[in-house]
């Protein structure tokens, strides 16, 4: 699901070609697994179909399609509910939650109050947890300690990167 | 943070200013304290949560904005009208227990009742009772130097609420505990506080702490901002797929 939304965001940053694309999935958010070529386009198709994103006409130069796409309206207001939308609070959901900063910050918008929105999602799953076990028996309250260990994870690296946003900006702009 | 609508606040910190030397530790706090609510204050380490922790109990007076309780501002007591207050509607738990090594932990519990002029064996009678709910009845012969880390903290939650405080300021009650020991001090301090209809004030860094309250708000560059709260826990967070 991140892929065609981070896509969309990319291309809400400014119109681009699928190889361009696929060179800057790459260098924010591939870490280290590139992204198909083929998945590019596919997933471009389906935006383009899903009126998500325009393609204008193809043009002369490397690559198997230099078709140049831009975002539409309908596309735009979906990258800003999903960036607006807290991310469900479970363990290992750093990649999404990078994917969203990182485009919040290229696309200049308030990437610190997603994460005090996150944060908030995060706090209210780890009280939801902590009342359970208070009642729950003791297989409920292990499980509830595992989520809890994963979610407070996950809220010290909000915290951490609430603290670098400005040097995580430059670098985002100054690619 | 005020929440309109909210009840009336049983303390409030009002644009709370506070400076040590040339350095801002608060910058125009405001927060309010409802009766009865376990409140948690989280935020890093420097961002102001233990002085506003200190000013709405008074140890602290604000040099800008005021703190009230129960709409009567703190400022406008002498320091002895605050160290009453602080002696008998106050109750406190800090990092390190701050008990007297000297004494046993019965002795601890029952000192600040008998400063407040209990008959002796009223406040013993008091102490024994409270160190038994706090799972430690065993331990009331012994000095606090003799007793875990755990332990240690048990005694200082006996004490803070053996007095039947309005209100317990805890700052970082579990900052040098383990986890399992902070959990057991986490469940009793907010167990017998709901029970007993205490509010809380916690001061915490520690997430896992602060979910045990009832609302959270976050202290950043000496100001304070609400963490909303939820519409109302729906389904088993266990099916949520966080296990």
């Amino acid at each position: 699901m991140t892929v065609p939304l981070t896509l969309l965001g990319l291309l809400e940053r400014e119109p681009s070609h699928g190889y361009d694309l696929k060179r800057d999935y790459d260098e924010f958010f591939g870490r280290g697994k590139q992204l198909p070529f083929g998945q590019v386009y596919a997933t471009l198709g389906r935006l383009a179909r899903d009126g998500k994103v325009s393609g204008g006409d193809s043009e002369p130069g490397a690559g198997p399609d230099r078709k140049r796409y831009a975002i539409t309206d309908v596309g735009r207001a979906e990258v800003d509910a999903w960036l607006a939308e807290p991310v469900e609070p479970e363990p290992h959901l750093q990649t999404v939650l990078f994917a969203k900063v990182t485009l919040a910050l290229m696309l200049g918008k308030p990437a610190s109050g997603y994460l005090d929105m996150q944060r908030a999602a995060h706090i209210r799953r780890m009280q939801e947890l902590t009342a359970l076990k208070r009642t729950g028996p003791l297989v409920d309250v292990l499980l509830a300690d595992h989520a809890l260990f994963h979610l407070e994870a996950d809220l010290r690296w909000i915290d951490l990167t609430s603290a670098r946003l400005a040097e995580l900006a430059e670098v985002v702009r100054n690619r | 943070m005020n929440t309109p609508g909210a009840s009336a606040g049983l303390i409030e910190a009002r644009s709370v200013h506070k400076a040590f030397g040339p350095t801002p530790a608060l910058r125009g706090a405001s927060v309010t304290v409802r009766a009865g609510e376990i409140l948690a204050l989280m935020g890093p380490s420097g961002s102001g949560k233990s002085t506003l922790l200190h000013c709405l109990a008074g140890i602290y007076v604000p040099d800008q904005g005021e703190v009230l309780l129960d709409r009567q501002p703190l400022n406008a007591m002498t320091e002895a009208q605050r160290t009453r207050l602080r002696r008998t509607a106050f109750g406190f738990v800090f990092q390190f227990g701050q008990l007297v090594p000297e004494l046993t932990a019965a002795d601890n519990v029952a000192l600040p009742l008998l400063l407040s002029r209990t008959q002796r064996k009223v406040a013993y009678q008091t102490a024994a009772a409270w160190l038994d709910k706090l799972g430690i009845g065993g331990k009331g012969g012994n000095r606090t130097g003799e007793l875990s880390g755990g332990e240690a903290q048990r005694v200082a939650v006996a004490r803070a609420l053996a007095l039947a405080p309005r209100v317990i300021f805890a700052d970082e009650p579990t900052g040098s505990l383990d986890s399992l020991a902070g959990e057991k001090v986490m469940d009793l301090l907010t167990g017998l506080a709901r029970e007993q209809g205490t509010t809380v004030v916690i001061v915490t860094h520690d997430a896992r702490v602060a979910a045990y309250a009832d609302r959270v708000a976050m202290v950043r560059d000496g100001q304070v901002s609400p963490v909303d709260q939820p519409p109302a826990a729906a389904s088993s967070a266990l099916a949520k797929g966080v296990s």
